[in-house]
């Protein structure tokens, strides 16, 4: 009952119906014979045309979430252990393995942080693009190839004529990375899930390639489902922003409310930890510490191990609570968010 | 607009150089191919190249030494040793390519198996792989034709079964170690199903390693036959084999060394030439291979 009321409260403003709904979703994992939640009660809806980007370190849960969505966790280390993801329309987690597996390439598509090793090496670039149609369309390998050079010219591939034929290893990181975007959207898929999708790029490159992203999501009317841990691309491209640590999500909101007002102590320490040009260079200021493993995971809130603001009551877990006169900016905190 | 010309400039092809020029700058696998390529046509245009029937019998020339007649002398029944040689070939190298292309092709596909699925079927796959491989080749071989009996089709079959598990160790080795690449994930977040990423996605990647491997699994092959044939489980006689032409030459050892010695120098023209090439092809798909 109250996940649902979770639910209706974190819907994004827009009327159109979510492209993708996850509801209380918790993923555990196997360590030593033990299963534990390494993500705790996630809820979070993408409408079409919007972007979420979900940030927190190393070990937080955020490629986990997004595994879970794809189906994709590994068998027997990983599982859902309650909650339901809706992609458009369809419930993954009700859904048959052949179910799930005719979803993933064809209305959700993945992209990956290493476009070096994300491609097959030994078969054409253009086949690769061509094969989610061969595989979810039925369509035959010429036709499939016709599309293939339409959407290597989506992604801004120069020459693609050229190159449909070419190998991936005769591409650059930048253009190897748009051929990986052209094979996450070969299928015209309602959802893309870029899993840090620039950290393997250059700057210079990052910014080509976030461009084409959001140019393609308003022209598709993608929704895009963000994992980074670069705030820099978060406040450039995201429209919500989801904070997790620890398998919790701790802050979630717009992302103009939250760069304006981080609330959560965890928040406030990552853009304190984050070199920023617009301000007189000062020492960084680390967070102490490091994310806890899992069986060494503090009851309570899973913060509050390094959180300066600890008070007794943190042993107990705190809810995602809104903020007075910010309804959609919440906050998981007994201090900032009673 | 100029930018892009620019990126668009250079042609598709900057590729490093070629593994047929890296193979072949060391000459070894040139030099393999070629021998390969012309024992090959020997064996296949047997017919029409044998100077004499290999089957004749002359007595009346029986134990002849070469001679310009008798490029490699004649046997003890006046057969043409040259003759028999040339038509052996193609017992040899008929059963040597079959035996090791049926190896490769059912080991690759279970080891293709036994690594991507792991799990139960893999210590299955291993143990029995590992129960195979502990008979050495040749006893394997000679234990499976003794029980089968020396036909061309038991031959065949009992060196496929010992190519086998070596085949299915080599493609489970690689393919473990393929599932761990990323484009592996990527195919998965694509939807595409097991068969596809086995064979479509997993097997091209690994045939580097399952084709040298093969090249020097034939020269094993082709042993293999000739040492069975040696000890008379091969293709019965009067077919000529290599293996055979040395055993029937050994009755006559001292007298006329010139039976053992031709087929002999066949077998190791053979074995040398697909270990060069072998050993080419592994120096030309290894990327640590010094250029």
């Amino acid at each position: 009952m109250s996940a649902l009321a979770a639910v209706a409260v974190v819907e994004s403003p827009s009327s159109e119906p979510a492209a993708i709904a996850v509801d209380g979703l918790t993923t555990s994992i196997r360590i030593a014979g033990n299963w534990y939640d390494a993500v705790r009660d996630v809820s979070f809806t993408v409408s079409r045309r919007e972007t979420l980007a979900l940030v927190g370190e190393s070990g937080c849960g955020k490629s986990l979430t997004a595994l879970s969505v794809m189906g994709l966790l590994p068998a027997g280390v990983g599982r859902i252990s309650s909650g339901r993801i809706v992609v458009d329309g369809v419930d993954m987690t009700a859904a048959t393995e052949a179910g799930r597996q005719a979803m993933r390439g064809d209305r959700i598509g993945m992209i990956f942080q290493e476009p070096m090793t994300s491609l097959n090496p030994v078969l054409p670039v253009g086949f690769q693009i061509a094969e989610a149609l061969i595989e979810h369309r039925g369509m035959n390998r010429r036709a499939a190839q016709k599309r293939a050079l339409e959407l290597m010219e989506l992604v801004r591939i120069p020459a693609a004529g050229q190159r449909l034929d070419a190998y991936p290893h005769q591409f650059s990181g930048g253009m190897r990375q748009r051929v990986m975007i052209a094979i996450a959207l070969a299928c015209s898929p309602k959802v893309l899930i870029a899993d840090e999708p620039t950290t393997a790029l250059d700057v210079t490159i990052q910014a080509q390639v976030l461009a084409l992203l959001a140019d393609l999501q308003a022209r598709e009317g993608l929704a895009v489902l963000l994992i980074t841990h670069n705030l820099g691309v978060v406040a450039s491209v995201a429209d919500r922003v989801m904070v997790m640590y620890g398998g919790d999500v701790v802050e979630s909101g717009p992302v103009k409310a939250f760069f304006r007002r981080p609330t959560h102590p965890y928040s406030e320490a990552l853009l304190a930890a984050m070199p920023r040009v617009d301000r007189p260079s000062e020492a960084l200021a680390p967070i102490p510490g490091q994310v806890p493993t899992l069986p060494d995971m503090p009851s309570g809130c899973r913060y509050q191990s390094r959180c300066p603001l600890r008070i007794e009551k943190c042993a107990e877990r705190p809810p995602l609570n809104p903020l007075p006169g910010a309804p959609e900016h919440r906050v998981r905190c007994w201090v900032r968010a009673p | 607009m100029s930018a892009a010309a620019a990126v668009a400039a250079p042609p598709v092809a900057i590729a490093a150089p070629s593994a047929w020029k890296r193979a072949t700058r060391s000459g070894g696998l040139a030099i393999g191919l070629v021998l390969v390529v012309a024992m090959a046509l020997i064996a296949l245009l047997a017919p029409w190249i044998s100077p004499y029937d290999p089957d004749a019998q002359d007595v009346i020339m029986k134990l002849e030494p070469p001679s310009a007649e008798h490029w490699f002398g004649t046997d003890a029944f006046g057969r043409d040793v040259l003759s028999r040689v040339i038509w052996g070939s193609r017992v040899s190298l008929f059963v040597g390519t079959v035996a090791t292309l049926a190896g490769v092709l059912i080991g690759t596909i279970i080891g293709i198996i036994s690594g991507y699925y792991g799990g139960i079927v893999d210590k299955l796959i291993t143990a029995a792989t590992d129960v195979l491989l502990s008979f050495p080749q040749l006893i394997m071989g000679l234990i499976l034709v003794a029980v089968l009996g020396p036909t061309l089709f038991n031959l065949i079959l009992a060196i496929t079964i010992t190519a086998v598990p070596a085949f299915i160790r080599v493609a489970r080795g690689s393919t473990l170690a393929m599932k761990e690449r990323d484009f592996i994930d990527a195919c998965r977040a694509l939807g595409f199903g097991d068969l596809r990423i086995m064979f479509l996605h997993v097997m091209p990647n690994i045939m580097d390693e399952v084709v040298v491997m093969g090249s020097l699994w034939l020269a094993a092959a082709i042993r293999t036959e000739s040492t069975l044939a040696f000890i008379g489980l091969g293709v019965p006689p009067p077919t000529a084999t290599w293996g055979g032409i040395i055993r029937e030459g050994f009755d006559n050892l001292l007298d006329a060394p010139w039976l053992s010695v031709f087929p002999s120098l066949a077998i190791l023209a053979v074995m040398i030439a697909l270990n060069l090439v072998g050993d080419g092809l592994r120096d030309a798909t290894d990327p640590r291979t010094p250029q």
